[in-house]
Parts: structure tokens; C-alpha cells; sequence
């Protein structure tokens, strides 16, 4: 096939079952001018080593399953472009998680997480089950829509310097997936939200260092949501010395 | 030792139509405990990747009646017209509920929901959230379905076989993909929701995971699968990936051209009439074939192509509307369709057929269920309308929750130590097949092999003699299975043990395909034979149903068509 160029994938490996601790692999690799680097680990895994082993499913950057370091930074690799690289390329699991196998992360923690902060549109306590739907305006709709593109890909824990030194800090994707609902005006759970929010590992462990925005694929911007978590989190605490709540907690 | 694990209702599937079916189940008996098994995290799977939208009537100027004409006509007369019915009615009850778990349905000016056109539909009733209608959907159903503690996923677990005894199912095997153990999930009512078998294919818009898991799981025990040879063709897949453009692309406007930049759809008479690129799918890829075939295709690196024009469209509506068509297209073909026109040729793309089911979900085994695009409910026929399938996932998942437990609560226990046996056989099976290092068989040659022989027998178009020939490869192909060699001998995570399982499924349903195609000698909806190219109501208004022989071959029958509101006549548009 013409247009091929030959690059050496550095591949980080692990086997609990073998190794005592991580090593790299070298594989070289004739690439396509237009291949994606989950490409060439695909020709690794059908070509090379059938041992190697990724996750992957969609490769059109929505199912978010290929999340890994490349050349040390966080990415997508299906949506990652081979001819942004040189003739060597290193791909290893994504940082700040435990790793199951190879490029295989561990995910338990991210769906507690993301269950802790009640992912899911809460009605208001007396609000009678509704026929039809809700009006919600362009507008309203805005208001929450960026948060709720998150593919849960993960790339912003492998980034983020407080996930790094605290790792049961909830993490820029499950604060942005909570703030989503906060934000929608279906939803009447911020009370709830906000105690998690506020909680040990909350919206007030982040130090704004903003990796999180820089690396996601998605323009989730769970940067600014945090950020707009920590401030309406702040007024709802100071107003709770003004207007008592009724039935908080 | 294996672990034996008590459910009541196991739902085998974790996309659209599982997670609506699971959600269903709890609801519908607060007693009962749903075991969810998800090869992959439920997130991830492919109900994901769709993007146009979800078809209900919701507008003055529509009708159920007109939404069940549209289908019944699309799906060339061989939907069962009771069951449409059903989905019409249904599909804006289960699209509001949507609305109330959160989906972020795209709005009109005034609040409410908005909806855009579609192909073979006669007016605007496709509902949407951008083009990233499946990811919205999938993640505003798995984050309600967090809020039930009663649904026990088993996430990235692999069902590599039912447990049947006494004539009813009564769990699942299953292999915990992360440690290599072998589990028994037991369960009074199983339903599949595995989703399409794409893979199949060697140019498809369907991820890695689609492959054909619950199809087989069914066909190994007796239950046959239905009108497997109606494979839709997408008509606008970029070359070299197959990735999906939406059909909301010409949706909103978008036109086709072939290298002359001529709109052929307009021009030329392809039987969709003034419907021109909202014809329905089956008519628009034959149509890109004939282009091509005429001589007016476009060279590129992976073949002839035709243009998706959105250029006239303006970028404040692409990105306002078609957002995600702009990112595929600048990432995967290169091309930012503000400025240029699109490569796209058709696509291996959705299975109308699948696992034989009733309107309640249920197939011939007691206890079995289906839903989604694995199963065959008989909504689509031989052609499905773009969005009727999402809308799908949910009217046939919840359905097939709520029978599953009216089935369950009146079945006996499962046999516990029977299925315990037959889990350590398979365990056993599995166990041989991981790290077998005594066949020379490879893994990627067989798929590939499969993949071309599927593809020359199977197209757009086909004709006796490549279909047959594609039934005897497929044959040899499965002869060659047992002598499969696999290099992996870790139980962690192993992903080569796991392909190889996959790739079983997916012969066992290339064999269905090609079998049924070559059965059908009529051309109706997206079954288009070179050598019968006119539909057959005498012989063949009926749908075909493939059922496994003790040899394991597979032998096409037939069942009726449930017609009663609409008789058959010429599709034209």
C-alpha cells in the first residue's frame, strides 16, 4: 500500500498475572498517512502481539473507551492524529488510575463517583407525575447543554494534579455531570448535590489548575463548571444563614 | 469454584434497549432484583454512535396513522403492522418519559421539543439533541438507571452461552473480562439487547463490539433468527472508516452529488420521486451504487465515492444543527463541510433482522426475550426508517421489561446445581480455548476472510451465484474455527479469548445472512437481487426464519407476515 511510513510504537505493558511491574514493548509499524494512533495498536494487536490489550469500540471519539497517554499527555486515540508525530510515539495507560492490564484502566472509581453526585434529574418532593414534556427555551437549555457532552472518557483525571495527590477527590468529569443537572431547569436536586458537593473531596479541592479544560476532547469545560459549582455553593451556604432551609439534609 | 449468582430477571446488554428494559423490570415489581451484564461499560455502548434523531409524532400537522404508513411502506410491506401500530402509539409516551429523565432534546423557540426531517418520514417527527441523538439517550438513560439500587450491573462481563433446562432459560454464563472468572447469573427471565452485528462487515458504521453476541446466543439454542438477509446500507459512510454521516444531514438540506456535481437524486429517476435525498435509505444507496457503477463516481484513496454537499447550508446552521457531522468530518476524512463537500459512499450500517420475538419481546423459549436491534420484533421489515430504531430500543426494551416479569414472577427457581455444572463445562471450554496454542488458525484471517466473503455475497446487490458462493466460504470458514490459535494465556483481561468468542458469534450470524439472502429470490426493500429484481408478493411475503439443525448448519424457513391495516402495494415515492 503506498503511503506508508514505518514508526516505532513505545507501548507500556503490565500483566498482574506475570509482571512485577510495568514494562515497554517496542513494535514498529507501517502507518497510513491518515491512521489515528488506536490504528496502529490495532495493527499491533492483529499483526504483531495478539497479547496486547486496549479498550476500544466507536473510533469516532464518542464512546470514549480509548482514553491513554501519548508521548505522556492524555488523548483520545482514535481521534489522534499519527501525522502529529515523530518516528517514535509512546503510549502508555492513562495517569492517576490503578491499571488492570496494559492500557487497561481501572474504572470502578469514576462510576462511584459519578453516582455519588446523583447523576439523574430529582423531581421537586410534591410534584405530581407529569404527562407530556417540559417546556425548556433554547435558552434554559444552554445553560446546562456543554456539560452534558462528557463522554466519561477519563482524560481529565489523567490530568488533573488534585486527582493525582487525592485520589478520592470527585474528579473534574463527575463535578461537571453534577453541576449538568444543577443547571437543568427540570431539576430540582441541587440541595442534595451540593451537600456532595461541598463534602470532603469536593467542588473546594480543586485548585483551578484548569488541565482538566485544556485536555478534553469534548469541550466539556468541567474547568468553568467547577469553578460555577464552587461559587453557587458558596452563595447556597451563606443564603442558608438567611432564609432558614426547611427540610434540608 | 464456581460462583452462582440469584436475580430474577437478567438483561443481557447494557445500550439503549437494555438499560430501558432493566429500568422497566424494577419498575415494575419493586420485589425484583435485575442483574445488568454489559460486555463493555454501559456508557460505551454503540446506541452511542447514533446521531440524527428518534421518530414520534409530536406535531398537530402528523398522525399515528401517518407515522405507521411511513414504516409500513419503508419497510417494503414486510413489518408486521400490529406490532407498528404498538411502536406509533408508544414511541412519543416513551420519547416524553426520555424528556423527564433528562435527555437534552433540542427546543423550538417556545419551549418545546423540536424535531427535524427524515428520510421516508412525511413530515418533521424526528426528534433530536444535535447530531448526537444515541450518546444523549444512552447517557440520560444510564444515569437514571443509576438511581435504582435493584439493578446489579456486571459491567464488562461477556455472556458466552444461556443456561436452558427443562425447556426454559434460566440465567447466563458469564466471564468477568477484568480477572478470567467464570460466573453463573442466574435469573427466571433473561433478556437479550446485544445490539446489531455490524462486524460482520468489513466496512461498517458499527464499533468493534458489535458483533452479532446475542444472535448467536439465541440461534445456538433453538431459536431462529428473522429476515437476517435485510442488512441496511447507510448511504453515507465516509471511505476508509465507514464512520456514520447522519441522514440529518440531508435532513437539514444537505444535498448528493456525483463528480459531475449533478444532483442525481433529482435528475435521474431512482423511484424516491420528489422525496429526492429523503428517500429512504434502501432506494438512496442503490442509487450511489448505479452512480458509481455509470461511471460518475469519484476516485479516492479507498475507492469511488459520491459528494454530501452541506456547503449552501451555512456554517451558523452546521453548527448549530449538524455540530458533530463537522467534527467527524474534519477529524476522519479531513474535509470541513462549511467549505467543501463530504466523501461518502454506503455503509454496512443496521440488521433489520435478528433474534425471532413476538410483540412482547418474548421468542419461542420460555423465559428468552429481545430487544433492540438484536431482536427482530418485525418493526422494520425490509427496511427501516432512519430514527425508528432509537425509538425502538425504548417502546420494545420497556416492553419486553414489563413481560419479562410478569413471565418471571409466575416461573419456578432456576436448577442451581444443574446450571452449575453446565457453567463449569463452559468455564472448562473456555479455559481450552485461552492461550490454545495447538491450531494454526489466526483470529484477524479468519474475520478478514469472513469480512470479504460476507461483503462479495452480500452488498448492495446481489445476485444467486455470489451469494451462494459467499454460503460455501462462510461453511469452510466455520470448519476452520476449532483449529483457532490463540497466543494469550493470561486470564486478566484478556481481549484475543474474548475476539475469539466474538468471532464465533459473528460466523454463526454470517452464516444466518448469507443463507437467508440466497432463500429470497424476490428483490424487496433492502434485499435487491440482481437476478430477481422485482418484489414477489406470491411466493415471498413472508418472513424468513433461520433456524440451527443438530449438525449446526443453518436451514431457512418462513413465518407469516401479520398485515390487517394496509395491503401490499407498488413502493414508490
Amino acid at each position: 500500500m503506498s503511503g506508508r511510513e514505518t514508526k516505532t510504537f513505545v507501548v507500556t505493558r503490565f500483566d498482574p498475572d506475570r509482571d512485577e511491574a510495568p514494562r515497554t514493548e517496542r513494535y514498529e509499524v507501517p502507518v497510513r498517512d491518515d491512521w489515528k494512533v488506536l490504528d496502529a495498536l490495532n495493527y499491533i494487536k492483529d499483526e504483531i502481539d495478539p497479547t496486547l490489550s486496549h479498550r476500544w469500540s466507536c473510533r469516532m471519539a464518542v464512546c470514549g473507551s480509548c482514553g491513554m497517554q501519548v508521548n505522556g499527555e492524555p488523548k483520545l486515540t482514535c481521534k489522534t492524529a499519527l501525522r502529529e508525530y515523530g518516528s517514535t510515539v509512546e503510549v502508555a495507560p492513562l495517569a492517576n488510575f490503578p491499571v488492570v492490564r496494559d492500557l487497561v484502566i481501572e474504572m470502578e472509581g469514576f462510576l462511584d463517583k459519578l453516582q455519588a453526585v446523583r447523576p439523574w434529574i430529582i423531581e421537586a418532593k410534591d410534584a405530581a407525575r407529569r404527562e407530556g414534556t417540559h417546556r425548556q427555551s433554547p435558552e434554559e437549555l444552554e445553560a446546562f447543554k456543554k456539560f452534558s457532552m462528557c463522554i466519561n472518557c477519563m482524560l481529565c483525571y489523567a490530568a488533573c494534579p488534585v486527582v493525582a495527590n487525592e485520589p478520592d477527590f470527585l474528579g473534574p468529569a463527575a463535578i461537571a455531570l453534577g453541576h449538568r443537572y444543577n443547571q437543568d431547569s427540570r431539576d430540582h436536586g441541587a440541595g442534595e448535590r451540593n451537600q456532595v458537593f461541598r463534602g470532603e473531596g469536593g467542588v473546594f479541592a480543586c485548585s483551578f489548575a484548569n488541565e482538566c479544560t485544556e485536555v478534553c476532547p469534548k469541550h466539556v469545560d468541567p474547568g468553568y463548571a467547577i469553578q460555577e459549582a464552587k461559587l453557587l455553593n458558596v452563595i447556597d451556604w451563606a443564603t442558608s444563614f438567611v432564609v432558614p432551609r426547611g427540610k434540608a439534609r | 469454584m464456581i460462583e452462582v449468582l440469584q436475580h430474577d430477571v437478567v438483561v443481557v446488554g447494557g445500550g439503549g434497549a437494555g438499560l430501558r428494559a432493566a429500568i422497566a423490570a424494577v419498575e415494575a415489581d419493586p420485589r425484583l432484583s435485575v442483574a445488568l451484564v454489559s460486555k463493555v461499560y454501559p456508557m460505551r455502548s454503540h446506541t452511542v454512535s447514533a446521531e440524527g434523531g428518534a421518530a414520534a409524532v409530536a406535531r398537530e400537522d402528523d398522525s399515528l396513522e401517518m407515522h405507521a404508513w411511513d414504516t409500513v411502506k419503508g419497510s417494503d410491506f414486510l413489518g408486521d403492522q400490529d406490532v407498528i401500530q404498538y411502536f406509533v402509539e408508544q414511541a412519543p409516551i416513551e420519547l416524553a418519559l426520555l424528556e423527564n429523565w433528562g435527555c437534552p432534546w433540542s427546543r423550538n423557540e417556545d419551549g418545546s421539543v423540536a424535531t427535524r426531517a427524515f428520510g421516508g418520514m412525511t413530515t418533521k417527527r424526528t426528534w433530536f439533541a444535535t447530531d448526537k441523538v444515541g450518546f444523549h439517550m444512552l447517557h440520560s438513560l444510564f444515569q437514571h438507571s443509576l438511581r435504582f439500587d435493584r439493578i446489579v450491573r456486571y459491567d464488562e462481563h461477556f455472556v458466552s452461552k444461556l443456561l436452558v433446562e427443562g425447556g426454559r432459560v434460566q440465567g447466563v454464563v458469564s466471564l468477568d473480562i477484568r480477572s478470567g472468572a467464570v460466573s453463573a447469573i442466574l435469573g427466571r427471565a433473561v433478556i437479550l439487547a446485544t445490539g446489531g452485528a455490524g462486524k460482520v462487515f468489513p466496512f461498517t458504521t458499527n464499533g468493534n463490539i458489535k458483533t452479532g453476541d446475542g444472535m448467536a446466543l439465541a440461534y445456538r439454542e433453538g431459536v431462529g433468527l428473522k429476515d437476517m438477509e435485510f442488512l441496511q446500507y447507510h448511504p453515507t459512510g465516509l471511505p476508509g472508516t465507514g464512520i456514520l454521516i447522519t441522514e440529518a444531514s440531508r435532513g437539514e438540506g444537505g444535498y448528493l452529488r456525483n463528480k459531475d456535481g449533478e444532483r442525481f437524486l433529482v435528475t435521474r429517476d431512482y423511484g424516491v420521486g420528489t422525496k429526492a435525498e429523503l428517500g429512504p435509505r434502501d432506494m438512496i444507496s442503490r442509487a450511489i451504487i448505479r452512480e458509481i457503477a455509470a461511471g460518475r463516481g469519484v476516485d479516492g484513496p479507498y475507492g469511488q465515492h459520491v459528494w454530501l454537499d452541506l456547503t449552501h447550508l451555512g456554517e451558523d446552521k452546521i453548527n448549530s444543527r449538524l455540530p458533530f457531522v463537522r467534527e467527524l468530518s474534519t477529524t476522519y476524512a479531513f474535509v470541513d463541510p462549511v467549505h467543501e463537500p463530504i466523501p461518502i459512499r454506503p455503509v454496512a450500517h443496521y440488521m433489520m433482522g435478528g433474534v425471532d420475538t413476538n410483540i412482547d419481546g418474548a421468542t419461542p423459549l420460555p423465559g428468552l426475550y429481545a430487544a433492540g436491534e438484536c431482536a427482530c420484533v418485525s418493526l422494520n421489515g425490509a427496511n427501516r426508517l432512519g430514527s425508528n430504531s432509537l425509538t425502538e430500543c425504548l417502546v420494545f426494551g420497556a416492553r419486553a421489561g414489563r413481560k419479562a416479569v410478569e413471565y418471571a414472577l409466575g416461573a419456578g427457581a432456576p436448577d442451581e446445581a444443574r446450571a452449575r455444572s453446565v457453567t463449569e463445562a463452559e468455564a472448562a471450554r473456555l479455559d481450552a480455548l485461552r492461550g490454545s496454542a495447538r491450531g494454526e488458525e489466526k483470529i484477524p484471517r479468519i474475520r478478514d476472510e469472513m469480512n470479504r466473503a460476507l461483503e462479495a455475497g452480500c452488498g448492495v446487490y446481489r445476485e444467486q451465484a455470489s451469494m451462494a458462493l459467499a454460503c460455501k466460504e462462510l461453511a469452510i470458514l466455520q470448519e476452520r474455527v476449532p483449529r483457532l490459535r490463540l497466543s494469550d494465556a493470561s486470564r486478566v483481561f484478556n481481549t484475543e479469548l474474548v475476539a475469539a468468542l466474538e468471532l464465533q458469534n459473528m460466523l454463526d450470524v454470517a452464516e444466518a445472512i448469507a443463507n437467508a439472502a440466497l432463500a429470497r429470490k424476490e428483490s424487496r426493500g433492502a434485499h435487491a437481487c440482481s437476478d430477481h429484481p422485482a418484489r414477489n408478493d406470491a411466493e415471498y411475503l413472508h418472513h424468513s426464519l433461520v433456524t440451527r439443525s443438530a449438525e449446526g448448519r443453518p436451514v431457512v424457513g418462513r413465518k407469516a407476515v401479520t398485515l390487517g391495516i394496509w395491503e401490499p402495494e407498488e413502493r414508490k415515492y
